[in-house]
């Protein structure tokens, strides 16, 4: 979605400097897409990375920006935003991964691609970045239980995971209990978090409520 | 001691080696990219490594409560093979990165027509950056290799306060501190240097821009080095000042001249990076 032209930044905490570097980005980001290549990996160091009261970060929020300011669509778009991925540090891809919903507004499930190299990966911050309302809305069903299972292994707290109260279905349960066992057998803590999902679904038949979900069993 | 080592490939060692090197006082490190044991063959590999010195081991550093930073380079050895020259055209989409903080490993292996090549083109491309310069010293001919290698950083016109020439010797000091460059020691258990000789030198040549490192990697070396060196110095006499220069001040001042060293507190415990939680931490805990 090109940039209106009017600032659309008003409330970030950025410096004079920064706020002008940041709308000489959009300018030539919206005119000749490709400036993004370099605009974006120096985000930080010009407008900072201080936290925002949202969650995200300064410099998250200018590359939510800047991707927004792409005046690309369909493959183009792709092909943009995952090179920027595929090249980018786990700053500038916890962006991208993070704006996913924004760059596909129709629900297309064109980036989902992205959200599985992530979950391959081993970096907490990626894999949570990667598991917001865009995953929750595409990631198939044994995927998205594989990538529930995941955090519970890494230890990231399942109330980062977006959608689990709608997804969490009868075999998410069985997964769970089957690790709760494992764990227990080890003498081993289990994490209380995984408690809300183990036992809602003792029927099979238990559908999710989501409309955009596309299983695959 | 609070150490910043300027030079150690970390994608070489264990978490075993972080438990250590923070209980040293290891708080900073900088990675430079060079060769593995194993030659490579393709560019895509190199950009798999890059994206690990920029990602994988940072994220694996910061849960042991040191900060990782790294220098990106096409590596003198390999830029003799034509197959992994194309990574000369992707440097400049890495060298836009928030935590490199200079241009390395560059120089010379075995001082060939092509490693000149590269060489040059790799100082052009660091003063397109603004960023400083780690220049390996070959290991083999090392005295002729040094020479030849200031003279083509003089004729690059970058300035010499923003190259570093490592891995220097007793007889290749002198030359590189009078060009105005600065000194680089890796100080391993058997060859390159070691701790005493490293303390003569120090003694002989004086502080200002030197810095001491332990380059350790997938060879016989000891990331604890740069401690055992401090050791040495104060039993040499050297103060507890005069060790925190060479040890912290030196590296800091040297690759603060890229503007990206975003040094974040260094007191206090491990502390995770941005968003991951240190308690939950899979690399710690065992990695399941």
């Amino acid at each position: 979605m090109p940039n209106s032209g009017t600032a659309p930044h008003p409330s970030l905490p950025l410096t004079p400097e920064a706020r002008a570097w940041l709308d000489t980005a959009l300018t030539e980001i919206a005119t000749a897409p490709t400036t993004i290549r370099t605009l974006f990996p120096a985000v930080r160091r010009h407008c900072g990375r201080a936290p925002l009261p949202d969650g995200r970060t300064v410099d998250e929020a200018v590359r939510a920006l800047l991707l927004a300011a792409l005046p690309l669509r369909d493959q183009a778009l792709t092909d943009e935003v995952g090179a920027l991925h595929r090249y980018g540090d786990p700053a500038e891809q916890r962006a991208v991964l993070r704006a996913l919903p924004r760059l596909d507004p129709e629900g297309t499930g064109r980036f989902l691609d992205l959200v599985r190299q992530t979950l391959r990966g081993n970096d907490n911050t990626l894999i949570e970045a990667a598991l917001g309302p865009y995953a929750a809305a595409h990631l198939p069903a044994d995927e998205y239980r594989q990538a529930v299972l995941k955090c519970v292994f890494c230890e990231i707290p399942l109330a980062r995971v977006a959608g689990l109260d709608d997804r969490a279905d009868a075999e998410l349960a069985r997964m769970l209990g089957d690790f709760a066992s494992e764990r227990t057998a080890a003498g081993r803590p289990v994490p209380e978090d995984i408690a809300p999902f183990l036992h809602p679904f003792t029927t099979s038949g238990t559908t999710t409520s989501g409309t955009t979900i596309h299983g695959t069993e | 001691m609070r150490i910043f080592d300027p030079h150690i490939h970390m994608t070489s060692r264990t978490t075993d080696d972080y438990e250590a090197m923070h209980a040293a006082g290891v708080r900073a490190v900088v990675e430079p990219a060079f060769w593995l044991g194993q030659p490579r063959t393709s560019p895509e590999t190199f950009y798999d490594y890059f994206d690990s010195l920029l990602g994988w081991e940072p994220y694996r550093a910061a849960q042991f409560g040191i900060q990782h930073f790294c220098t990106i380079a096409l590596n003198p050895k390999e830029a003799n093979d034509p197959r992994c020259l194309p990574v000369l055209d992707e440097l400049p989409r890495y060298l836009a990165k928030d935590r490199v903080v200079a241009v390395g490993e560059i120089g010379y292996d075995s001082m060939t027509k092509e490693e000149d090549e590269v060489l040059a083109r790799q100082l052009q491309l660091a003063v397109e950056h603004g960023l400083p310069a780690l220049v390996h010293t070959p290991h083999r001919d090392k005295a002729a290799g040094t020479r030849r290698t200031l003279d083509v950083v003089r004729e690059s016109g970058i300035a010499p306060e923003l190259v570093v020439l490592d891995h220097l010797n007793e007889l290749t000091v002198g030359m590189v501190l009078d060009s105005g460059c600065w000194a680089g020691f890796s100080v391993y258990p058997k060859t390159k240097m070691s701790e005493d000789r490293m303390v003569r030198i120090l003694r002989e040549h004086g502080l200002d821009r030197v810095m001491v490192n332990s380059a350790a990697d997938w060879g016989s070396s000891d990331p604890l080095k740069t401690r055992k060196t401090g050791l040495a110095m104060l039993a040499d006499g050297f103060t507890a000042d005069d060790v925190d220069r060479v040890l912290w001040r030196n590296p800091v001042a040297f690759y603060d001249q890229s503007g990206r060293l975003d040094l974040d507190d260094t007191d206090g415990e491990p502390k995770p990076d941005d968003t991951s939680s240190f308690e939950g931490n899979s690399i710690r805990r065992g990695g399941e």
